[in-house]
């Protein structure tokens, strides 16, 4: 069922496993046919753990959203809360929970919070006089979801917001423990480096943790020899800039959903017509054979892969002429079926490439990514830019200017007071006053500021990590800034060079980026260390604190794959993101009233 | 070695051995005569009360509590009521159940602890007797009163007490009566004359003892085994009836001739015994009864008390303790004389070798030859964990040892574990600990417990050098001992704070998985405050430091370890409690020491109490945050001049905070609004909240020329954005004639191909052409392209000599409708690319 996942380096399935055996767990202690009451937010990320058919199995007969009122009458037992600790979403169980007494036969409530049970929430529904109804209280722990075979993340939308704009480092909290868990499963990793404030907190937590447990030592052999803790704000410029893999071109276009997304599929109808037919939703995941094999591949080069795949599987269907034999035929046959499904995926992921061949071909696709790559080449980034005020003028959507604007800040190391005054000016009058608020959240995180030394030292910065290399071979990559058509993403940049030749190389531009380095070291019990093999590869967990994009991902899978690299990355991050979403997670819209 | 055998009885096909554990080391002057006496199961202490029945102020009875080899560990003189029954917990406590119901909970060194009641009614009618009860729930109490009602708690730490249902026809207190638990269910037995009774929580039913002897008239005494599983009932005619307690089966009966009622009866069994029997005292005589009917009489010099055990039974008087059990198997089989089991020949093989003799090979030959070996081995091992006397141990762990160099692949860790035990066995079994266990009770309470029973008597040493010796993981072990140590040594109140807490950290140091809260904690409770917050200090979990600190009210303190947790949501707990606790100015002040809290509080805020956001800002001075704040909070008004208020309160923030430029942002949005309020009042257009951008293209699109003109002078568009502005609202409007008239009015900031591009994008290119003209060189190709004029792109483009842009065009040209433009350039590009 999920046989993806134990396919990687790490067999993130044990991972898995262990969460779906604690919510059966959970589930068998509320005896009897029972009602789950979701927190719609944790739909999804439940979704990679357990599908319905589980819940079934444990007598879940009916599912709800949660929302104020009363609980749809069901006839069950049990009602179950799934719900995020948030003040607001007690509030709401307390309603329910009032009108289910007011019943003639209430059912038994419960609460399961996740990802952790809150005292604060607990005294929230104390005040409101209901604590005492619920049978059970209990916490699921859910951290790290398995995303793939060599993805992790917790979904936690607001992480960056909250770390880096509210100063709220709860979601820290739990990566720290997310990261217990996992060393619990995994072993004791026995290198920890980092870079960034956050990192450094969520270390000295980690580390902190372990002497707390110091009674129960792990006798479990490393899986991982290094974790590697980044902080988002530590390279700003790369989720701004327009991903160019096959799969966050597939997953940037709006149809995506979670792990998966829809497409209308187009039948050349009768007469010519072309009649668009049930949104057909794709499941995307390493699972499947050829998205595995493209999705990492830069747009212009999956075209080409597309073809070569198409060769291959009709020259495969043409085997049947020259099968003469009857064991021939029956070998032939056999495979058919896998066959057919090579070709049907590929007749879908043509679909997909041409959706979005109409982007990527457009004129408009083009003067952007030109000017983004003129930005981070260093071009005029000090001077107002003409492309940024004809779209402002022309009206274009708000989110494509703050990200431009941002990413000529982030390449100038600010910008000149009049300058950034103007920008902000023009994007007041264009889009409206009330993201005067946006603004001053961009400039909080960094990702606005104005120039506060003459010196830019993103220059320096981009010439020592080889941000950006003249000659990206798209086709046949040879180094990570193919992801890019040339920009070589910071973050990635740092995690190869710390496997080799190591950051002391680079401890000038260390300097340069926000927030302190360390390396820590945790002390294994004897017996637990490794021997390596010979040729053996090492195995590097990357966490991106604040979110990781999906070219980052790719870049790390292509230093995975290089012959030579002598390290294997496994991802873990906060939330995946496009610059998309993560600047929108960063925009403060207050609601107008009426006049 | 060789008397072995010499205290061994036979009891139908087994034998029964008295073995002397201790010769006691107390001096008790009349013995155990007149004395209420209790001795715990697995070889605990004993509590003597003598002569519990003194009530007189001037002679009060002592109590005194002691080991099982009879060394005092406390004494003093009993001053509340009347005891009617001692009686030990699992936790070793003392329990003393007074007349009046009370009862008492005293430590092993008598220290008072505290006590519960049995209930009102009770205290009115007195407790006649009192038995304590072991079961998988815990320690159980049941009492008898004077109204013949029985009351029983299960469990006294989940104290949940169950008046049980009347005894038809009982009067005072019942001739006997037992605890048992059945089902899940602690019940009692009780015999009126010559019925009995099960009472359960609800009904009293009357039950039939199969096949007891009709000849009784009552039955005077009963015990149930120590698993529950078996009943003894002793009658009046001198019979003794054994059965099952469910009272299905019948065992056996035996007549004792003895008419007398016992004065105690014990089951003595060991699981998977052969010749299980009952215990029967008198004044001076005991008699083993078995199964079997055949009997053990022995004589008794003193006042004794039985106590029975899992795999035997004690007997306690004034001045010896022994074990009284039926011999292991294994024991039997060795010593048994002229026994041809292996084991005993293997013993015999090792005493010979010993001697040097080569009839050792021979006895070995013997055993190897029938492949017994292994068994022999096997035999030795289990009889040495029988055994009380070290020698005999060592003898038969020599006698495996010896035996198993014969043997390849044989697994020596039965016998290593043995010898593991037997060591820890024989130094709590020392006279100086007072604990004779025996190997099978050992194993049934696990290291664990024995750990817990050292802790208890402060025997910290021994207990961590057993744990250190059995390798317990030291959070169970080590750990726990010395945590138990130091909760004790925070009572010590002559010394010092100081040096408590720096002879704590010392010999806890770094052991892991120490919970320093929990000794805090205690030493807060003896009310040593400054000591529990400098033993918290050592405390690695903050997140546990933080509810000790709440309770002793170092408020702040707990928010500095709260945040260093990093669990946010204990950060919430605390700040929520000091907001309680503190009055506003002082909770802010606090706050503002600590950012992290600060921050999660404004989150809180923000979601909860946007008023107290507020004054938050206010107190930080942060004008940013307070302009920010009003902006946001403008919104939320529905009138106009309450906006335009708060947007004001923003103006004067963003001046404090020097942020001149987003105090002007504002004043403008001001202005708009005020504009966008006039215009709506005479030209009834809705207009208010909109952008200038979207104001101004509005008004252009009613035709307001003069009105957006206004605006652009006013607020300074920049003429580039005005430009495209003003021709896109008219090429929407479709005002060609307008357009033009813009067009010509100045030279245009942004060239005049946009013209082009929004004329043929509105399907235009009559309109478009116009334009082209005008469209700067370097755009022209592009221009012509866009109206779809090949010719003239194909011209522009040559003129130019642009390779690319050459391409542009022919990419467009059709060759077969296109041929002559397609040849020229192609020879314009030839030409273009020599240079």
């Amino acid at each position: 069922m999920a046989a993806h996942l134990s396919y990687g380096r790490v067999n993130l399935n044990i991972l898995r496993e262990a969460a779906r055996k604690e919510l059966r767990e959970f589930l068998d202690k509320c005896a009897g046919s029972k009602a789950i009451v979701w927190d719609e937010y944790l739909t999804g990320p439940f979704g990679l753990i357990a599908q319905y058919s589980l819940l079934k199995e444990h007598e879940v007969e009916k599912m709800f959203t949660l929302k104020g009122g009363r609980v749809p009458p069901a006839d069950v037992k049990n009602i179950i809360f799934f719900v995020r600790p948030r003040l607001e979403l007690m509030d709401i169980i307390a309603e329910n929970v009032i009108s289910e007494e007011k019943l003639p036969a209430p059912r038994e409530a419960h609460i399961l919070f996740v990802p952790r049970r809150s005292l604060l929430c607990e005294q929230r529904l104390k005040e409101q006089g209901v604590l005492n109804s619920f049978t059970n209280i209990d916490e699921y722990i859910l951290d790290l979801i398995p995303y793939d075979g060599d993805l992790l993340s917790m979904e936690s939308e607001s992480a960056f917001r909250e770390c880096y704009l509210e100063n709220d480092q709860t979601s820290l909290f739990h990566t720290a423990k997310g990261l217990m868990t996992l060393q619990a499963l995994y072993g004791t990793i026995p290198q920890i480096f980092g870079k960034g404030e956050c990192a450094r907190h969520v270390a000295n937590m980690m580390l902190r943790m372990k002497r707390e447990f110091a009674g129960s030592q792990n006798q479990i052999l490393p899986v991982f020899d290094t974790l590697l803790l980044l902080d988002r704000n530590v390279d700003l410029l790369t989720p701004l800039a327009t991903q160019l893999t096959y799969e966050v071109l597939s997953c940037d276009s709006d149809q995506c959903v979670q792990n998966g997304f829809k497409f209308a599929q187009k039948k050349p109808g009768e007469g010519g017509k072309d009649l668009p037919t049930e949104p057909k939703k794709l499941q995307l995941n390493s699972a499947e054979e050829l998205y595995a094999e493209i999705r990492d591949k830069n747009f212009n080069a999956v075209g080409a892969a597309l073809s070569k795949k198409a060769k291959i599987i009709s020259a495969a269907f043409e085997e049947r002429h020259n099968a003469k034999t009857v064991g021939e035929i029956k070998n032939f046959v056999s495979q058919l079926p896998h066959m057919q499904a090579a070709r049907s995926s590929l007749a879908n992921h043509t679909s997909v490439a041409e959706l979005i061949k109409d982007i990527t071909t457009s004129e408009s696709f083009f003067d952007n990514l030109t000017v983004e790559q003129e930005f981070m080449t260093g071009v005029d980034t000090d001077k107002i830019n003409t492309y940024i005020e004809d779209c402002i003028a022309q009206k274009d959507p708000l989110i494509k200017i703050l990200r431009l604007v941002c990413m000529q800040s982030v390449c100038n190391n600010g910008l000149k007071q009049k300058v950034l005054d103007y920008y902000k000016r023009e994007i007041l009058q264009t889009y409206g006053y009330e993201h005067i608020l946006t603004l001053n959240n961009l400039e909080k995180v960094g990702l606005l500021k104005p120039q506060t030394t003459t010196r830019n030292n993103y220059p320096t910065i981009r010439k020592t990590l080889k941000l950006w290399m003249e000659d990206a071979n798209e086709q046949n990559p040879n180094d990570i800034s193919y992801v890019y058509s040339g920009y070589a993403p910071l973050s990635v940049r740092l995690t190869q060079v710390l496997a080799r030749p190591g950051w002391r190389s680079i401890e000038e531009v260390l300097k340069m980026l926000p927030g302190p380095h360390f390396e820590e070291r945790q002390q294994l019990p004897s017996g637990l260390h490794k021997k390596r093999q010979q040729g053996e590869n090492r195995t590097t967990l990357v966490f991106f604190l604040g979110g990781v994009t999906y070219a980052e991902i790719a870049a790390l899978r292509f230093l995975s794959q290089m012959e030579d690299g002598g390290t294997e990355y496994i991802i873990a991050t906060t939330k995946l993101i496009n610059g998309t979403s993560w600047v929108k997670s960063l925009m403060d819209r207050p609601e107008a009233q009426i006049l | 070695m060789a008397f072995v055998t010499a205290n061994w009885n036979p009891l139908g096909d087994a034998f029964y051995r008295k073995v002397e554990l201790y010769e006691m080391g107390w001096s008790l002057k009349d013995g155990l005569r007149e004395c209420l006496v209790a001795a715990a199961p697995y070889g605990g202490p004993i509590a003597l009360l003598k002569e519990p029945q003194r009530r007189s102020p001037s002679a009060r009875p002592q109590l005194e509590i002691y080991s099982s080899s009879g060394v005092t560990m406390a004494s003093f003189v009993w001053k509340s009521g009347v005891v009617k029954q001692l009686g030990w917990t699992v936790c070793d406590d003392l329990l003393c159940i007074q007349e009046d119901g009370t009862i008492l909970i005293y430590d092993l060194f008598g220290n008072f602890k505290r006590h519960f009641s049995m209930g009102n009614e009770v205290g009115q009618s007195q407790v006649l007797e009192a038995k304590v009860f072991h079961s998988p729930y815990g320690t159980g109490v049941a009492i008898v009163t004077g109204a013949s009602r029985f009351t029983l708690a299960t469990n006294i730490d989940d104290l949940k007490l169950r008046r049980l249902p009347e005894v038809p026809g009982l009067q005072g207190a019942p001739p006997c009566w037992a605890v048992l638990t059945q089902d899940r269910q602690s019940k009692v037995l009780v015999a009126n004359g010559a019925d009995i009774f099960i009472l359960d929580n609800a009904v009293c039913t009357p039950v039939n003892p199969p096949g007891l002897s009709p000849q009784a008239t009552s039955i005077v005494h009963m015990c149930v085994s120590f698993s529950y599983k078996y009943l003894a009932l002793f009658t009046d005619s001198g019979h003794v009836w054994m059965g099952s307690t469910d009272l299905k089966e019948k065992l056996s009966e035996v007549d004792t001739k003895v008419r007398n009622t016992p004065k105690q009866m014990a089951w003595c069994r060991r699981p998977k015994s052969r010749e299980p029997s009952v215990v029967i005292m008198w004044d001076r005589h005991l008699l083993v009864v078995g199964v079997c009917k055949d009997t053990i009489p022995y004589h008794l010099d003193d006042d004794s008390v039985l106590v029975p055990e899992l795999d035997g039974v004690r007997i306690v008087n004034g001045t010896h303790h022994e074990l009284l059990q039926e011999v292991p198997a294994a024991c039997e089989e060795i010593f048994k004389i002229a026994s041809m089991a292996p084991g005993a020949l293997l013993l015999e093989a090792l005493k010979e070798y010993e001697k040097e003799s080569q009839k050792a090979d021979e006895y070995l030959r013997e055993i190897k030859e029938q492949n017994l070996l292994g068994e022999a081995v096997r035999q030795c091992v289990e009889a040495a964990g029988h055994e009380q006397e070290a020698e005999t141990q060592k003898t038969l762990l020599r006698a495996a040892s010896f035996g198993k160099c014969f043997l390849s692949n044989f697994s020596p860790e039965p016998q290593v574990c043995m010898c593991r035990d037997l060591r820890v066995l024989n130094a709590v079994r020392d006279y100086t600990v007072g604990i004779p266990l025996t190997h099978m009770q050992f194993r049934q309470m696990t290291v664990r417990v024995l750990i817990d029973r050292l802790v208890y008597r402060k025997l910290y040493p021994l207990a961590i050098e057993i744990c250190r010796y059995l390798k317990t993981p030291e959070y169970q072990g080590v750990s726990r001992v010395l945590k138990h140590w130091a909760c004790c040594k925070v009572q010590q109140k002559e010394e010092a704070d100081e040096n408590i807490a720096r002879a704590i950290s010392l010999k806890l140091g770094e052991a892991a998985g120490i919970s320093y809260s929990e000794i805090a904690t205690k030493a807060y409770e003896c009310g040593r405050t400054e000591l529990a917050i400098k033993l918290l200090e050592f405390e690695p979990r903050s997140g546990e430091q933080v509810p000790l600190l709440l309770k002793i009210k170092r408020s702040q303190l707990a928010l500095s370890k709260a945040i260093e947790s990093g669990d946010t949501d204990l950060v919430y707990t605390v700040v929520t409690y000091l907001k309680n606790e503190m009055n506003r100015g002082d909770f802010f002040m606090t706050l503002r020491n600590q950012p992290v809290a600060l921050s999660l509080y404004r989150q809180f805020c923000k979601h909860q109490e946007q008023d107290t956001l507020k004054d938050l800002f206010n107190q930080d001075d942060d004008h940013q945050e307070l302009g920010n704040f009003y902006v946001k909070a403008s919104y939320q008004e529905k009138k106009l001049e309450a906006r335009i208020g708060l947007l004001q309160s923003a103006v004067d923030e963003y001046n404090k905070a020097k942020n001149e430029f987003a105090a002007k942002l504002t004043e403008e949005e001001m202005r708009l609004l005020r504009f966008q309020r006039r215009l709506e009042e005479e030209k009834g257009e809705c207009l208010l909240g909109f952008s200038l951008h979207d104001t101004i293209s509005t008004l252009l699109s009613l035709g307001l020329h003069k009105h957006a003109e206004q605006l652009y002078k006013e607020f300074r568009v920049p003429d580039k954005r005005y430009w495209w502005l003003k021709l896109t609202a008219l090429a929407e409007k479709e005002d060609w004639e307008e357009l033009e008239k813009f067009a010509k009015s100045k030279k245009s900031p942004i060239g005049y191909l946009p013209f082009v591009e929004v004329c043929v994008k509105r399907q235009n290119k009559y309109e478009a052409k116009k334009y082209v003209s005008k469209v700067t060189l370097d755009q022209k190709v592009k221009a012509h392209l866009s109206v779809g004029d090949l010719e003239g792109a194909a011209d522009a483009a040559i003129e130019r000599r642009n390779e690319g842009e050459i391409g542009a065009v022919l990419s467009r040209c059709s060759p077969a409708t296109d041929r002559a433009l397609v040849e020229r350039l192609n020879r314009a590009k030839a030409t273009a690319a020599k240079k």
